[in-house]
């Protein structure tokens, strides 16, 4: 009997540490976003607690804030630029390292990851004197190729750990049953590593939205968001910068979203 | 019977030293059951591959019912392959995996929606083709896998380990139903497999295969009664290997001396006297002799082993000079467990000369 209650204790112990635990973990995490959000909708314009009343003023000013806007704009086109153009080299480079066989595979492999490891400041540094010589003039496109050079890596991984996983033999399946090369790649092989394709485009995406080093060396006149954010930030944070997260927040939810009906649609995986 | 299928001189060096398949010609008849045998690496499944198309043979020929499809690819060739994992497509439901090559056949949408329930009908999984695969059992994602295949009404149907991914009593199960449903179909099958007794219980004809070889091609039957080398006998069924000397022989008749004794046997070519060869005897046909009674062939021993395996009894006898060979004894009557002989009694062994295989050389073991 006593064994029981002492078991029944200790159980009841061990649950309530465990639940404490993934609730500080959630604090960590979004805590801080929730701090966020909080201090947009708040009518003071100094950031502190506790709060003192509603208003959307700051959305408002954000609204007005051409500037602003503006880097929004450019952020956008960086990053979908960015993505398209990783998506278009990456794609095809992981279907040829998973495809053929060539000397060097391994050494091209590596290499195709390293831009990725590269600290941005080296990445920046080194397009910037690249472009320089080549006498192309600083704008976003050369943002847009700076960004691609270091996430090609992050599409190439992705896909081609997926297509290693795929079994050879449903391509051979599709042979099999008539289709010649370019069907069996629609049809069987493209719906199979969609998956990889969507998040590896998504995390391209996000780490192009958010990417100063590079950025900093190779934009010409014109400014992303995060560029933005950091000039203003030396004037100190304002709601309207919060604002502007929290719409960040909202769409990256909206995209998350996005990509799991994406990759769901299609019915189970495996 | 007309050939659907002949092969001529095929052979698939992948290097110098590594010879995955070395000259084979075959043929194989419309309507056949035919079954590729051996061990792991003899270039059974690189020789289904090259029929397949799925891998380019080095040299020789490929002929498809007359027609020489060695440089096709896979996708011009009436012929389809069930894979060893079956390889369907997991992001298509079980319909629309058995429909896809009718779509690419042309097939209008009522012809795919009629020959897709006959398949499906043919296999029993008619209710499963909103299912996807990974919702299958094993046993029925074997079963799609053959729809899939023969929906396509190929000229031949390729099996590639057909059986091996499921337990053995589904195994066995699925031996007697694919070969109902080929008999059904009139589709020639050629298979793979490692196992025996699939391709016993399976096979009209059975290419034993060897080192990117042919060992031999025969009926079951024909191969497990009268194998033509040691490495056949060792591959189909059970046989026990003893080293012998021919001391008289005649056209059909020969007097082998063994270590333990001396035999007689039939033989269907010339030996020399004197000659080293290698006897083989299979376990089943061996008889255990009562007191008195005399046979033809007896071999004096002792039981070293009892082994049970439910069916009946092996044992082992110890033979004079220490050799040993293995004689079955069924059990049809539980009650005859007391005349099971106790390890060490002294025993006589008979044997048909009919019985008794006789192969030139040692045993290279």
């Amino acid at each position: 009997m006593t064994t029981q209650t002492h078991r029944r204790a200790s159980r009841f112990a061990a649950d309530t540490a465990f639940a404490t635990f993934i609730a500080l973990l959630m604090g960590f995490l979004y805590i801080p976003i929730w701090v966020l959000i909080a201090f947009s909708f708040n009518d003071s314009s100094s950031l502190s607690w506790p709060l003192s009343g509603f208003t959307l003023d700051w959305y408002a000013k954000l609204a007005g804030n051409e500037p602003l806007l503006r880097a929004i704009r450019n952020s956008f086109y960086v990053a979908t630029g960015a993505t398209v153009l990783t998506l278009l080299i990456g794609v095809p480079a992981a279907l040829a390292l998973h495809r053929f066989d060539f000397p060097g595979k391994t050494a091209f492999r590596r290499l195709i990851l390293l831009p990725i490891t590269l600290p941005g400041i080296v990445t920046g540094i080194s397009m910037l004197n690249m472009f320089k010589l080549t006498g192309l003039s600083l704008s976003l496109e050369t943002v847009i190729i700076g960004h691609a050079t270091a996430l090609v890596g992050v599409v190439v991984t992705q896909v081609y750990a997926r297509l290693q996983r795929l079994p050879p033999s449903l391509q051979e399946a599709a042979f099999d049953l008539g289709a010649g090369p370019w069907r069996s790649f629609v049809d069987i092989t493209l719906p199979n590593i969609r998956s990889a394709i969507v998040g590896a485009g998504l995390l391209s995406f996000v780490l192009s939205f958010d990417e100063i080093p590079v950025t900093f060396f190779l934009t010409g006149r014109e400014n992303t968001l995060p560029m933005y954010i950091y000039s203003t930030m030396r004037r100190g944070i304002t709601p309207e910068i919060n604002a502007v997260g929290t719409i960040i927040v909202l769409l990256s939810l909206g995209l998350i979203i996005l990509s799991v009906l994406m990759t769901k649609r299609q019915g189970p995986g495996r | 019977m007309t050939a659907i299928i002949e092969l001529d001189h095929l052979s698939k060096h992948y290097s110098p030293a590594i010879i995955g398949v070395d000259d084979i010609s075959l043929s194989v008849g419309d309507g056949e059951f035919l079954t590729l045998l051996g061990p792991s690496g003899c270039g059974k499944s690189t020789l289904l591959r090259m029929i397949g198309g799925f891998e380019e043979p080095t040299a020789g020929t490929i002929r498809l019912a007359g027609q020489d499809v060695t440089a096709l690819p896979p996708y011009r060739r009436a012929i389809n392959m069930v894979f060893q994992d079956y390889a369907l497509f997991p992001h298509m439901t079980v319909g629309r995996n058995v429909a896809y090559g009718l779509k690419l056949l042309g097939c209008s949408e009522l012809e795919i929606r009629t020959r897709v329930y006959d398949a499906l009908k043919l296999v029993g999984l008619y209710d499963k083709l909103k299912l996807y695969p990974h919702q299958l059992s094993g046993g029925q994602r074997q079963r799609i896998a053959l729809a899939r295949a023969i929906v396509r009404r190929p000229k031949v149907l390729l099996l590639d380990e057909p059986l091996s991914a499921l337990d053995a009593k589904l195994r066995e199960q699925m031996q007697t139903e694919l070969k109902r449903l080929q008999e059904k179909v009139g589709i020639t099958f050629i298979m793979v497999t490692h196992d025996q007794t699939e391709a016993l219980v399976m096979s009209d004809q059975i290419v034993v295969m060897e080192k990117g070889r042919i060992a031999q091609k025969g009926t079951p039957q024909q191969l497990y009664d009268h194998p033509a080398s040691i490495y056949v006998a060792n591959f189909i069924g059970t046989t026990t290997f003893l080293p012998g000397a021919v001391e008289a022989a005649d056209q059909t008749t020969a007097r082998i001396a063994l270590g333990g004794g001396e035999i007689a046997a039939n033989i269907d070519r010339p030996f020399a006297r004197g000659e080293r060869v290698t006897i083989g005897l299979r376990p089943e046909k061996i008889r255990i002799l009562a007191e008195g009674e005399t046979a033809a062939n007896v071999l004096a021993g002792r039981v070293s082993e009892v082994i049970y395996y439910g069916l009946g009894l092996r044992l082992g006898v110890t033979l004079a000079d220490g050799s040993r060979i293995f004689a079955d004894l069924l059990l049809p009557d539980t009650l005859a467990r007391s005349q099971v002989p106790p390890v060490g009694l002294a025993v006589r062994l008979a044997v048909a000369p009919h019985n008794v295989f006789v192969f030139a050389g040692e045993e290279a073991a």
